[in-house]
């Protein structure tokens, strides 16, 4: 089993797309509704080409956000590598799934992720949110059929696989 | 097939136990500082691309305006400055005074701190906790814990430094914690944030103490982090509840937190030569 290289670039630009898109400042009334960016395009990425976006990018994108928003060291790391985990595990399942039912798998995903979250802001008696706490979880669904056909056709472009 | 699975299997476990490692270190030890200024390094290109966008805009409205816009603004500041100019020499003569009576009980006395202008990068961090990135950092002598103060009162402190840029906590954070005094009457508490961005509260102040709606509570310079005597905010409401021991007391910050672009990098125990050395001047100007 050979690995190719080929697509890095792109993969690599998609995840700082996303890291940008999460930086980025927002009116107050739509900062709560922002999609969880990264989580959402590394979910596709470990269900298109699991043998190549694993736990280790994921967590590593998840101390790069970590740092990126001023949190804790490895709260979204740990978030991150089970989201990788799951999806990795599940990938075979979700590419049959027609895209609505992906959607609410994805729903379902970005749930536990900011479960988790929570639960280390709550250790660190850090939790000072409501709420509108999991409101990203429901944007990001909205955004994931999009985002797939987008992502899909990038790949397919460029023939990452 | 089996093979990738359980290798993936082992690889979430080993990660999340680190992650685990670190978010149990990473509060309570600065062992992580380095890995931290690592990835800020990292991390700083991509807010530098988010901020250009910001700083576009406001290249174009100040680039872009008419000429008889300019020459308000320009009467406008002609004006402030007179009235400044006036106050400080009125300063002057009591810095002067309080220098020498000071002298005689001889206690000393530190003013003019060294200070650096820093503008905010305008990048989203995480949502309910209030926290700014400023353009400054390592390069520039940034230091963990180091004051940040607006042009009309005291912001934040620094929490993380990077080389080209620092992580700023704003007094507001619910996680902050001021120590201050009434400039009335110098009475001390502690002003804590709400995460609200105009609203402070002072903690454990007794129901009998003295205290008022308006009174201007100033910076105690107790913690030894922020320099004393910096405007915090004014007392905005007193509410006493009863069958409680402690008022309820909320501040109005006097810093407009959220409309900051530029903000002052203080240095509390480093004097500033050129200022000093203007205010020597200005004295000796004065005494002839």
């Amino acid at each position: 089993m050979k690995k190719s290289k080929k697509g890095n670039g792109i993969i690599a630009m998609s995840f700082i797309i996303a890291i940008m898109l999460t930086a980025l400042p927002l009116p107050d009334w739509a900062v709560n509704w922002r999609p969880d960016w990264v989580a959402v395009v590394l979910i596709y990425w470990c269900m298109a080409v699991p043998d190549r976006i694993g736990i280790f990018i994921a967590w590593f994108l998840g101390l790069l956000l970590d740092v990126q928003q001023g949190n804790i060291l490895g709260q979204n790391a740990l978030s991150m590598t089970l989201i990788a985990f799951l999806t990795i595990n599940s990938y075979q399942r979700m590419r049959a799934y027609p895209l609505l039912q992906q959607a609410v798998l994805v729903c379902f995903y970005l749930l536990l992720y900011k479960l988790v979250m929570l639960l280390i802001l709550v250790y660190l008696g850090l939790n000072k949110s409501d709420w509108t706490y999991w409101m990203p979880a429901i944007t990001s669904m909205l955004l994931w059929p999009w985002l797939f056909i987008i992502l899909r056709d990038v790949r397919r472009k460029h023939r990452i696989s | 097939m089996f093979q990738r699975t359980s290798s993936t299997n082992i690889r979430f476990v080993v990660f999340a136990l680190v992650s685990v490692f670190l978010i149990a270190v990473d509060p309570h030890q600065s062992h992580l500082k380095f890995l931290r200024t690592l990835l800020t390094t990292l991390v700083y290109p991509i807010q530098y691309v988010v901020n250009i966008p910001i700083e576009i805009t406001e290249w174009g409205s100040t680039t872009l305006v008419t000429h008889s816009t300019l020459l308000k603004e320009n009467e406008r500041l002609k004006q402030e400055r007179l009235l400044l100019s006036r106050k400080l020499q009125r300063y002057i003569v009591l810095e002067t005074e309080n220098r020498r009576l000071r002298k005689l009980l001889e206690s000393s006395f530190k003013i003019n701190d060294k200070v650096l202008v820093a503008e905010l990068i305008g990048v989203e961090l995480q949502t309910f906790r209030k926290q700014v990135v400023i353009n400054k950092g390592l390069r520039e002598g940034a230091y963990e814990g180091q004051p940040i103060v607006g042009s009309t009162g005291i912001m934040g402190q620094i929490i993380h430094v990077g080389p080209f840029s620092s992580t700023v906590l704003l007094i507001t954070d619910p996680n902050h914690a001021l120590p201050v005094q009434i400039n009335r009457n110098g009475l001390r508490a502690i002003a804590v944030g709400t995460g609200n961005n105009n609203k402070l509260l002072l903690e454990h102040l007794p129901n009998t103490a003295d205290i008022l709606v308006g009174d201007l509570i100033i910076t105690s310079g107790l913690a030894r982090r922020f320099p004393s005597g910096y405007p915090v905010g004014k007392i905005k409401k007193i509410a006493y509840i009863p069958g409680e021991a402690f008022a309820k007391v909320t501040i109005e910050p006097s810093a407009q937190l959220s409309q900051l672009r530029e903000v002052l990098m203080v240095w509390p125990n480093e004097k500033a030569d050129e200022i000093n050395k203007y205010l020597d001047d200005l004295t000796t100007k004065f005494r002839q």
